[in-house]
């Protein structure tokens, strides 16, 4: 799922087109009382105009779907690659979105809530083997014991405290 | 575990409801029927807030229980996974249904604002509110992103007509819990006559989502 910058240029002569169509349209308007000859005309170039406005919203409604793709898969932290490509409403949109998501999570079952972006597999086993890929420090575990995740080092831990760190790419889970 | 669990209990009071007791395991049932029916159904499906709490609060009775248990027994792993079961049981059920809230946004907010008062709702007030957040969001995006920019008579999208609708006329496996006579079932083309089916108790069916959509609210069938 990747994400490319938004494509400004493009997308302003998208809009200064439309904005050129409509002005001429405007005029023929202007002329048309009592004549009906270019209301055709009229009628043709506002179906350009709706059908670009239509494919801009498409492209940004996509866009939308894959930020919101990414907060599920990253989690709340974006990384700086994804961000460089993404514009300040856009980071409007994932921060709004991460917040109302938040909100809901911690409103189900009336007390502490659930966080619905763990446990997205169903669980085969309960420690798994994992390696680590990069130097991430200290890691505690659920009985006080503290790990610490250093590159290439392989551990036997609880499958639900690796699962952020596995979607993170900090552990790979070693299937022997 | 023999303790039953209640709904009554956690109900604010604001309706007399009559107590219904049930067993974990029939808690975990229902859980799984609801789990089933949502990821299956191409709609939205009614909203069970009191199943949700129920399980909820099974989890953090049994999560207590096993703080208790001497580390290292062998009950305490098998406990374990039956908590991280109910538990992805649980989260798979709940982003079912956020899926399908953020898909059908527009459709999802009109159906409820749309109900009368004694029907019962699609969404709880939190996903309500999500779902509110989630449009005032997304058009406020479109809007400083592109609408703005636009010729004054483009600058709204109806958001009814460019979302589009869920598809009710998709196909689902079923199984039959009660049986049902009389299923009326359409004609997909114009030479074929409408015909009504007899659903056996136990026998499984592929069908058209939108003829038996009742059906699956009230319980008489099972999506598989």
């Amino acid at each position: 799922m990747s994400l490319l910058t938004l494509r400004r240029n493009f997308f302003n002569v998208h809009v200064i087109t439309t904005t050129k169509i409509y002005r001429e349209n405007c005029l023929n308007e202007a002329k048309t009382e009592g004549k009906s000859e270019l209301i055709p005309s009229i009628k043709f170039r506002h179906s350009c105009l709706l059908r670009n406005q239509r494919c801009i919203a498409a492209y940004l409604y996509d866009r939308l779907l894959r930020i919101r793709a990414l907060r599920w898969e990253y989690g709340s932290v974006l990384p700086t690659t994804i961000r460089f490509h993404m514009c300040a409403e856009e980071m409007e949109w994932f921060n709004q979105y991460k917040k109302s998501l938040a909100t809901y999570m911690r409103s189900i079952g009336g007390e502490e809530g659930l966080d619905i972006t763990q446990d997205m597999k169903p669980p085969k086993s309960l420690y798994i083997e994992v390696r680590c890929l990069k130097d991430h420090g200290e890691f505690e575990i659920d009985d006080g014991t503290v790990i610490l995740l250093k590159k290439n080092s392989q551990h036997f831990l609880p499958r639900w405290k690796c699962e952020q760190l596995i979607r993170q790419g900090v552990l790979e889970h070693v299937i022997s | 575990m023999a303790d039953g669990v209640s709904d009554s209990d956690l109900s604010g009071g604001e309706e007399s409801r009559e107590e219904v007791t049930m067993t974990p395991a029939e808690l975990i049932a229902r859980l799984e029927q609801a789990w089933l029916n949502e990821k299956f159904s191409p709609e939205l499906m009614e909203n069970k807030s009191e199943l949700v709490e129920c399980v909820m609060e099974q989890l953090t009775h049994m999560e207590e229980n096993l703080q208790r248990v001497r580390k290292g027994d062998v009950k305490a792993s098998v406990h374990r996974m039956e908590i991280d079961r109910i538990r992805f049981v649980l989260s798979s059920y709940l982003r079912s249904r956020l899926q399908k809230i953020e898909r059908f946004f527009p459709h999802v907010l009109e159906k409820e604002k749309s109900r009368a008062d004694g029907d019962p709702s699609f969404l709880s007030p939190e996903e309500f509110a999500f779902a509110k957040e989630f449009l005032a969001n997304t058009e406020v995006y479109l809007r400083n992103v592109a609408l703005k920019h636009m010729p004054p008579n483009l600058q709204s999208i109806d958001m009814l007509k460019a979302v589009p609708e869920p598809c009710l006329d998709s196909f689902v496996f079923l199984r039959v819990k009660e049986r049902q006579e009389n299923i009326l079932v359409e004609p997909e083309t114009d030479e074929q006559r409408e015909y009504v089916v007899d659903l056996d108790k136990g026998s499984q069916h592929l069908m058209r989502y939108r003829t038996i959509a009742p059906l699956v609210a009230s319980g008489a069938v099972q999506l598989i």
